[in-house]
């Protein structure tokens, strides 16, 4: 070791060399080197190029300098949502999860020590199955889009089919994962344009509400074109509007995912995130992930005088004969190590929230979104497409190409909303689609139409 | 270990009951044994048919998953509901209360392929 | 746990506390133009949730937290999971406001993010030895698709996929392995372990023709042993025109000690939260990174960092990669975690990692092979696999009431009952951050607890004495599955 007098090596490893001397005495080992004698010796110990270690003071400094590097945050407007939101979470969801008895457990394979975990993870099924309006959630998967997949999955499992339809508009990364595990499921995937091309080949109908384009579609006759073709209805829903629209649960919807992360806490880059899975009564051993029931002692807890009390309630990992661990090659699915603190957090911000809490934030974001678009509309040279009823995110035309406008905007310090000119779609032709959401703050909103109107006078 | 001496046996630890053209089909208390606490069994529709040697349905328990694999070739002509309801029941009674499905056989040749009692008996005793 | 004598804790959730009206947040109110909300078909009554005030959500979330264990409760040994301490510095860096609040689709607002990303793609390739580097996958298992999907895009692309549909998996790997096999397409052969631990060589070499896709290996393999002969096998399986995939998930074992490279292997994938010390988060989050040769490059998931000469970085879409399976660029936090922990070790503590991981793991072989069965009796790496079946022949303890018995001692149990190989597996991975001290402590108690199964069999049997809650009824969860929350009769909060 590059440490001398017999320090241990790192603050995180405790053992000193006296330690180490003694361990090894008993072990009947002559030195360290002999741990590692099962090891090809041409191949040990190879020359690894790594910077050098830091303490904890310059490791500090080292990251700050890299976060600094990022332009976000209050002095960066950014108009971005398709799929990562900024939203007003309560900071009472990162003091609760971030104990560390939440922090550093792992998956509860002791139930009498994990109860936190697990009865967190009650909640949380318990939430979901509330906001989608479906009967059974499993405690999370990684994202809205790999979670879509393994729906799609399921969907091709119960009914023998080895295609999916995906309804546009809907956002190209969610597809693009759909692709990737049909590639290794067999599974075709087929982008259609309108619910009614759903055939008896496909064994799900994908639709996303709100769509990738910002819109909120009727859900209850592309549910039943989907049942019509004998398909499964899949929505990949934004829980937060959840808050405002109809459960799709309640329209038709089978299985409904759902990115968690953003109610969890900060968007963070896109992860990690947290998969909202949850689905009709019907399919709950087909569905995969971990799942916790409830359930009670075997036996009360034995009293002073030898009597037996009424068993407890406690909360288990069940339905586990799904799983890779027990059925292994025929397993609903490889998942094992998920988003469980995550979950926890999105669980609390929900609770926290309350019913009206979640309604009053699900409209403020509506309601703040409408009137930026609103003042965006009424600027010469800018429109704003209509598409139908909308949540958070609006198509806008300027005056000049998208990529330009987006240019523009970026040169004054915005990050505008995405280019979506490239889509098929007529609105989005020269569009930007814009996010307005709860957290915006109002001086970004007044940036920004101040912004647009400058270049849009300068053209 | 209980073996009826009444019932022919698979290695796969089914029994099977014949009477007449119909056999009675279960799973062995050496199968429930190593299963431990059963709580689930998936049976097929009764009118469906199972082949000799393929699976028919598949039982869970709270650590364990185990394919059935059908001992003769027929049509099912009941199933036990009660054994679904309740899977504990399976544990409790193996060969009575806790039988599987019923069918007609297609070939009662077939049976002559299975273990006896005895027979399965030796094998159970070397696992 | 501070709880009324008597209370059943758990019979009353978030949604049973509270009262209507009470609450733990207010919202801004909105005082700009109102927007007609959509037409009312298309929106929803109120959703269910409990209203709860500020307080009393934070004593709930506080008693849940003490009904759970965590490294930084005490031992926690779960043999597979590397269940390390983890350093709070990385949790600081991680959520700095920088980080946390960047968007993902905006690369060109996030070069510091970029920057770590590249970095950390650097130090994994150099650390397994392989030339290129996706952090893109979410956890263990999805990096374990990655990896077998890009196998089979490589196939494809050689032309002989229709004819290579099986891959093989010792009977000693993690269910995840064959699972994953079966998810990319595959059919599992299980390849059966040797009398001294490694997979058997002869069995191998029967299985592997023109029918084979990938040999799935995990390194050093779960009974925490090294695989005798892994070169030539690496070898054969190149030789039989298949792939050999490393499972990564042991790595903590032979940290800058070795290579998955340097040893012949194509595909890789690490578990950021086991070796690299990302906090476990009571199952996740984690992350997956897959690393690969040159020759599997083009394939590895979208996206990868890369530098342009003009020193900007971007994300990019390999030439033929399998695609996202994510809808954005993996778990970012974790992996600026990751990167921070490699950073305040530098190779010299990554060594010294792996080094007192292994030290500590024969410990406690030398001090428990007296008192229980070692089915393969060698020197491990970074776990050592006890059977419990002279307990179960003596005494009819399980390992399952040995496991249960461990609490009451103030520890953590070990994973138990796998590999599904060894009887009655008790299976030990202390890891490098427990002292000497602790792993006595934890000795002692199996020592005790083997000791208590020959006298008083009874008190095993009954554990834990001490638990918030007592051994629970897994049968009656499973059986009639109660999986939500559900109004009272009366006096549910609607």
């Amino acid at each position: 070791m590059a440490d001398s007098g017999g320090r241990a090596p790192t603050p995180y490893i405790p053992n000193t060399d006296d330690d180490r001397a003694r361990m090894l005495a008993r072990i009947g080992l002559p030195d360290m080197a002999a741990l590692f004698q099962d090891l090809p010796a041409a191949l040990r110990d190879p020359a690894i190029e790594l910077p050098q270690r830091l303490a904890e003071m310059e490791l500090l400094r080292l990251l700050e300098s890299r976060a600094a590097l990022n332009r976000t945050g209050a002095d960066r407007p950014c108009f971005l949502g398709a799929g990562a939101y900024r939203r007003g979470v309560p900071t009472i969801t990162a003091a609760l999860t971030s104990q560390s008895e939440f922090v550093t457990a792992y998956t509860p394979y002791q139930p009498e020590i994990s109860q936190g975990t697990l009865q967190s993870a009650f909640e949380y099924q318990s939430v979901v199955c509330e906001l989608t309006g479906l009967d059974v959630s499993n405690t999370g998967l990684y994202d809205a889009a790999s979670a879509t997949a393994e729906a799609c999955l399921l969907a091709a499992r119960v009914s023998k089919r080895s295609a999916v339809a995906v309804l546009e508009p809907l956002h190209p990364h969610t597809v693009d994962v759909v692709r990737a595990y049909g590639y290794g499921a067999g599974i075709r995937v087929d982008t259609i344009k309108a619910a009614e091309a759903v055939g008896d080949a496909h064994a799900a109908l994908v639709v996303q509400q709100p769509d990738h384009l910002g819109g909120i579609g009727d859900l209850e006759p592309i549910a039943a074109a989907a049942h019509a073709a004998g398909a499964l209805c899949i929505v990949v829903a934004e829980p937060l509007s959840l808050g405002l629209l109809r459960a799709p649960g309640d329209a038709g919807a089978d299985i409904v995912t759902g990115e968690g992360r953003d109610l969890a806490g900060p968007m963070g880059f896109g992860g990690p995130s947290l998969g909202l899975f949850a689905a009709r009564q019907a399919f709950l051993r087909q569905v995969p992930g971990r799942i916790v029931g409830r359930t009670q002692e075997l036996h009360g807890r034995r009293h002073a005088d030898g009597s037996e009390g009424a068993p407890r309630t406690g909360y288990v990992l069940t339905l586990q004969a799904r799983e890779q661990f027990i059925r292994r090659e025929r397993a609903t699915s490889n998942f094992s190590t998920g988003q469980s603190l995550l979950a926890l957090a999105f669980t609390i911000t929900l609770q926290a929230l309350g019913p009206q809490g979640l309604r009053d934030l699900a409209e403020l974001c509506y309601q703040k979104a409408h009137d930026a678009a609103a003042r965006i509309e009424a600027l010469p040279g800018y429109r704003v497409m209509e598409r139908g009823p909308w949540f958070q995110e609006f198509l806008v035309r300027g005056p000049m190409p998208a990529a330009d406008l987006h240019r523009s905007l970026a040169e004054r310090g915005i990050t505008g909303g995405l280019d979506v000119s490239a889509r098929p779609e007529p609105e989005a032709r020269d569009a930007l689609l814009f996010c307005v959401t709860e957290a915006t703050p109002r001086e970004h909103i007044d940036g920004l139409v101040e912004a647009l109107g400058t270049i849009g006078a300068s053209r | 270990m209980e073996i009826p001496d009444t019932l022919f046996y698979t290695s796969n630890h089914e029994w099977i009951r014949i009477e007449g053209d119909e056999g009675t089909i279960g799973i062995t208390d050496y199968a429930q044994d190593q299963l431990g606490d059963i709580v689930y069994v998936e049976l097929p529709e009764p009118g469906s048919t199972i082949v000799r040697g393929e699976s028919f349905g598949v039982i869970e328990s709270v650590k364990a998953v185990s394919d059935l694999f059908a001992p003769v070739s027929g049509e099912i002509s009941e199933r036990n509901a009660a054994a679904a309801e309740a899977p504990e029941i399976v544990n409790q009674s193996p060969y009575d209360a806790g039988w599987l499905i019923k069918v007609r056989l297609a070939d009662s040749g077939e049976v002559g392929d299975l273990l006896d009692a005895a027979a399965y008996r030796s094998e159970t005793a070397g696992e | 746990m501070i709880e009324p004598p008597g209370e059943d804790f758990g019979a009353r959730l978030a949604f049973d506390r509270g009262a209507p009206g009470r609450r733990a947040v207010d919202m801004p109110r909105w005082e700009g133009r109102e927007t007609p909300l959509p037409e009312a078909r298309l929106l929803r009554e109120s959703v269910r949730l409990p209203e709860m005030s500020q307080g009393a959500l934070a004593r709930y979330y506080t008693a849940l937290a003490r009904r759970n264990f965590g490294i930084d409760t005490g031992s926690y040994p779960l043999g597979s999971c590397s269940m390390k301490y983890n350093p709070k510095v990385n949790d600081l860096v991680a959520s700095l406001p920088g980080f946390a609040d960047a968007h993902p689709l905006a690369p060109e607002d996030a070069a510091g993010t970029l920057r770590i990303l590249l970095e950390l793609q650097g130090a994994l390739g150099a650390i397994t030895g392989l030339a290129a580097v996706s952090l893109a996958p979410a956890a263990g298992a999805q990096g374990e698709l990655a990896g077998v999907l890009m196998i089979k895009r490589a196939l494809e692309q050689r032309g002989d996929l229709g004819e290579r549909r099986r891959v093989l998996v010792p009977d000693s790997a993690h269910g995840t392995n064959p699972a994953t096999a079966a998810m990319a397409g595959f059919s599992v052969t299980q390849i059966p372990t040797g009398r001294d631990g490694s997979m058997d060589a002869a069995a191998l070499a029967g299985e592997l023709d023109g029918s084979v896709a990938a040999l799935m290996l995990t390194l050093p393999n779960t009974l925490g042993l090294w695989e005798q002969g892994i070169e030539e096998c690496a070898q054969r399986v190149h030789e039989a025109g298949a792939y050999l995939y490393g499972d990564g998930a042991n790595l903590n074992a032979i940290l800058g000690r070795i290579r998955y490279g340097d040893l012949g292997f194509d595909v890789v994938h690490l578990n950021l939260h086991k070796t690299f010390s990302t906090p476990h988060g009571g199952g996740g989050p984690g992350a997956g990174p897959v690393c690969a040769t040159e020759g599997l490059a083009p394939y590895l998931p979208t996206p990868v960092v890369e530098e342009a000469g003009d020193g900007q970085l971007r994300l990019t879409r390999p030439a033929q990669s399998i695609g996202r399976l994510q809808q954005f660029h993996g778990s970012i936090g974790v992996l600026i975690r990751a990167y921070a922990y490699i950073r305040s070790l530098g190779i010299e503590g990554l060594r010294a990692v792996s080094e007192n991981a292994d030290l500590n793991a024969n410990y406690l072989r030398a001090l428990l092979r007296d008192h229980y069965d070692l089915p393969y009796d060698r020197p491990v790496l970074h776990e050592v696999v006890f059977s419990g079946s002279r307990q179960r022949r003596e005494s009819d303890v399980h390992t399952y009431d040995i496991a249960k018995r461990l609490i009451d001692h103030g520890v953590h149990p070990p994973t138990v009952y796998f590999p599904l190989i060894v009887e009655e597996a008790l299976m030990i991975e202390p890891t490098e951050t427990e002292a000497r001290e602790d792993l006595e402590r934890y000795a002692a108690a199996l020592v005790a607890i083997a000791q208590e199964a020959v006298q008083d069999p009874e008190t095993v049997r009954g554990a834990p004495h001490t638990a918030p809650i007592g051994r629970l009824d897994e049968a009656r969860a499973a059986r009639k599955p109660v999986l939500r929350w559900q109004p009272a009769e009366s006096g549910g909060p609607d």
